[in-house]
């Protein structure tokens, strides 16, 4: 069996997502690449006795060293010399979406182009001529449809012939113009005669349009005088004859170069008109309508994810005591009662607790898949933008900030996005201040405890406002303080508004989802275990316990317990909050994660009384709470100490220890301060 | 909907080759690029995006305060209005 590896090369916007989707199905792998914290998505498939790996390349414009994306997809290319190179075209816009094919050939990459979108080019009335084009282009070309599954085995068949093929020499390239080349020629001379290494490893052509280009990462490989001092030299000749950068010059060849090829091979039968997109953008990206559109969307969000969400999460807790009740009664008597215990209280009650919010998780990546997919996103960004300049940040940030309803830890890992180092540090450190899907479990145990259900929607909805708020005040005072500066261009393409298809939108929920599952089977699981170790040793002697029913019993337990000890020992810190020492236990046991705050009242609960039949987690919440301090449990936990993933991410991505515990702690201490002004605010308005 | 006409840019209408801010455009008037006066990240990042010389731009929204909106190369781009400022347009 032949194995195959193929790089996905492409445009932000050209549907490469999509096509990955449509090549691997779910037989995907996220990890990241080396050295750097781009995200490296790999998936797999089988084709005509060909084992493939597809390697998911960051959506870029070109492959200069403007950004992190550019450099990793151009070192992918180079260094991993990939078997196919397939780039993704939107067919609707070959002539921008082929700019990045230009210096795919010119890396001497082999080639298949996918002209993705296939369906909705030829909705726009143009007519290719792919054999011809192909012919200009020296590659295959396959249309595709990414999110309806169309071209997949032309597109595999095409992959497996290039691969096998042998390579010819290209006849086509970009042509630079007799001033351009000639000084190209002689650099690439310079850099055959005293980089040998180097032109043979990346080719003497190739490094001459980087050099010219002023690319300082190639130019930064360059080692010898005489090479660095040609390249000098010729630039400052192009500069003088044009006064202008060679790379604004080439940039503008290279799109000539396509549009030579696009002119005889592409046809538009029908003028294209106003069309939907322009309709629909001026209502939702209006200065009076935009904003209301996009909280009304956000809200409908949240109430769908709440009031559809609730059915199936019923179920699924039923299941889990159905469980819980049949273990209990048919367990031998008298024999190893600490795993039944374990099993029960641990197992079933820690993960089942957390497993049953996965209803309400699906249905909130649903409606940002949705969002996505459709293009409302980036007109999201548009319509912010004008609030995020305004407290120093980039449309672009919002981004971001809205991942960070999902997660926290892929919303930092957005934030590459953003060029500018301040600002980027900026959406980071607020990004925790965005109610991620870990703290959903948390409000949604707690609101339907305290609130009559024509409550609970704003309740929520209140929740996420005050982290927006808090997000967007943080921000400003850390432009104005710690990390002053000017705010970068703002450019960002809008893509035309697509009807999500059903496939997409659930594989991506899917994928999410399941990141969400493999976290409630590994890590929630292990500390379920932890924490049941936590709530049940060290054991109070057996003295202690004599005499006791077994409900007084249980409670001697866990008062003695690591946990209750440590719940105890800052009670008298957390009390001006309205927090007792079982609320206390489960905000110290959801540091790891905050959806572990759920199972370790679960766990507390179930260790304290048995008899949990009785009356569900919220029954016992709500007797024996008020509802202010569930309020303000869920106000502590959504501002408080982002979880340990996300502390590392920011770690991670900022380079230093400093802004991570930065975050840490002064989020924390924010937590503390606005939740006991609410509480002794709350208390002396309601008693 | 506000335009830049009222920051004393010159009138569209001259028909001249002098050079002005894209900034300055009304919705639905097309224009020529002629240089982005910025440094060469922004620049090399933009030609890229299909910003090179003489290319044709579209102003579809010019709102004030905040980005606006325009087509290159069929495809619809925003802007903040700092990039706005510095992309030059006849």
């Amino acid at each position: 069996m032949r194995q195959i590896t193929v790089a996905l090369a492409g445009n932000p916007n050209s549907g490469k997502t999509s096509l990955f989707n449509m090549l691997t199905g779910a037989h995907q792998h996220v990890a990241n690449y080396p050295g750097v914290t781009v995200e490296k998505r790999e998936g797999y498939c089988r084709h005509k006795d060909c084992e493939i790996t597809v390697v998911d390349l960051p959506g870029t414009y070109s492959l200069t060293a403007y950004s992190t994306e550019e450099v990793v997809a151009r070192r992918f290319i180079l260094e991993e010399a990939p078997d196919v190179v397939v780039d993704v075209v939107d067919a609707s816009n070959v002539e921008r979406h082929l700019y990045l094919g230009t210096q795919l050939i010119e890396m001497d990459a082999p080639l298949v182009f996918a002209f993705n979108m296939s369906d909705l080019a030829r909705r726009r009335g143009l007519e290719f001529d792919l054999e011809q084009l192909s012919r200009l282009l020296e590659a295959r070309i396959v249309p595709t449809v990414g999110n309806k599954g169309e071209g997949r085995d032309a597109l595999l068949d095409a992959i497996v012939t290039t691969a096998q093929q042998e390579r010819t020499k290209r006849t086509h390239t970009v042509d630079y113009g007799s001033e351009l080349e000639e000084e190209l020629l002689k650099i690439e001379k310079a850099v055959a005669e005293f980089e040998q290494q180097l032109a043979k490893r990346y080719g003497a052509r190739w490094l001459a349009i980087k050099l010219m280009e002023q690319d300082e990462e190639i130019f930064g490989k360059v080692q010898r005088q005489e090479v660095r001092e040609i390249v000098t030299g010729s630039i400052a000749h192009i500069r003088g004859i044009f006064r202008d950068e060679p790379e604004i010059i080439m940039a503008d060849r290279r799109y000539g170069f396509i549009s030579g090829a696009c002119q005889e091979t592409i046809k538009s039968t029908v003028e294209l008109r106003h069309d939907v997109s322009d309709t629909i953008d001026a209502i939702v990206t209006s200065r009076i309508l935009g904003l209301p559109i996009f909280l009304g969307l956000m809200y409908v969000t949240f109430f769908l994810t709440f009031r559809v969400g609730k059915y199936p999460m019923h179920g699924l807790e039923m299941l889990f005591n159905w469980s819980a009740m049949t273990i209990s009664r048919h367990w031998p008597a008298e024999s190893a009662l600490w795993l039944r215990s374990l099993l029960v209280d641990g197992v079933i009650g820690g993960v089942g607790g957390v497993l049953v919010f996965l209803p309400n998780i699906l249905l909130l990546f649903l409606a940002i898949a949705m969002l996505e997919d459709s293009g409302y996103m980036a007109r999201a960004a548009f319509v912010m933008d004008r609030i995020m300049h305004r407290i120093g940040l980039h449309g672009k940030s919002f981004i971001p900030m809205l991942i960070g309803f999902g997660c926290s830890v892929p919303a930092i890992m957005a934030t590459r996005i953003l060029e500018n180092r301040r600002n980027r540090l900026t959406t980071i450190l607020v990004i925790p201040l965005m109610s991620c899907g870990a703290r959903l479990t948390v409000y949604t145990l707690f609101i339907p405890a305290f609130f009559a259900p024509r409550w609970q929607g704003p309740v929520l909805w209140i929740i996420y406002m005050v982290g927006i708020v808090l997000g967007v005040v943080s921000a400003k005072a850390l432009r104005m303080t710690l990390l002053k500066g000017e705010t970068t261009p703002f450019v960002m393409e809008l893509p035309p508004y697509r009807m999500p298809t059903g496939k997409a939108v659930f594989l991506h929920t899917w994928l999410r989802g399941w990141m969400y599952l493999r976290k409630a089977g590994t890590i929630i699981l292990g500390a379920s275990v932890l924490l049941w170790a936590a709530a049940n040793f060290p054991r109070p002697s057996r003295e202690a316990l004599a005499g006791l029913d077994e409900q007084a019993a249980q409670q001697q337990v866990l008062q003695h317990s690591l946990v209750g000890r440590i719940g105890r020992a800052i009670e008298p810190v957390i009390r001006p909050l309205g927090f007792d020492w079982k609320i206390g236990t489960a905000l110290v046991g959801s540091i790891p994660a905050k959806e572990l705050f759920v199972s370790q009242m679960g766990i507390i609960y179930a260790v304290g009384n048995e008899d949990r039949e009785a009356s569900s987690l919220q029954a016992r919440l709500h007797a024996d709470y008020t509802p202010l301090v569930g309020f303000c449990v869920m106000l502590f936990v959504l501002i408080s100490a982002p979880c340990i993933a996300t502390t590392a991410m920011t770690r991670q991505e900022t380079g230093s220890w400093r802004w991570a515990l930065f975050q840490f702690i002064s989020l924390t201490g924010l937590a503390y301060t606005i939740t006991f002004l609410v509480y002794q605010t709350g208390r002396m308005l309601f008693g | 909907m506000i335009t830049q006409a009222t920051q004393g840019q010159e009138t569209p209408s001259a028909g001249d080759h002098q050079a002005r801010p894209l900034s300055g455009v009304r919705p639905g008037e097309k224009v020529r690029l002629v240089r982005v006066n910025a440094g060469r990240g922004l620049n090399g990042r933009l030609a890229a995006m299909g910003f090179v010389p003489n290319v044709g731009i579209t102003v579809v929204s010019n709102n004030h305060p905040g980005p606006f909106v325009i087509i290159v190369k069929e495809a619809r781009m925003m802007l903040g209005r700092g990039v706005a400022h510095k992309i030059m347009v006849r």
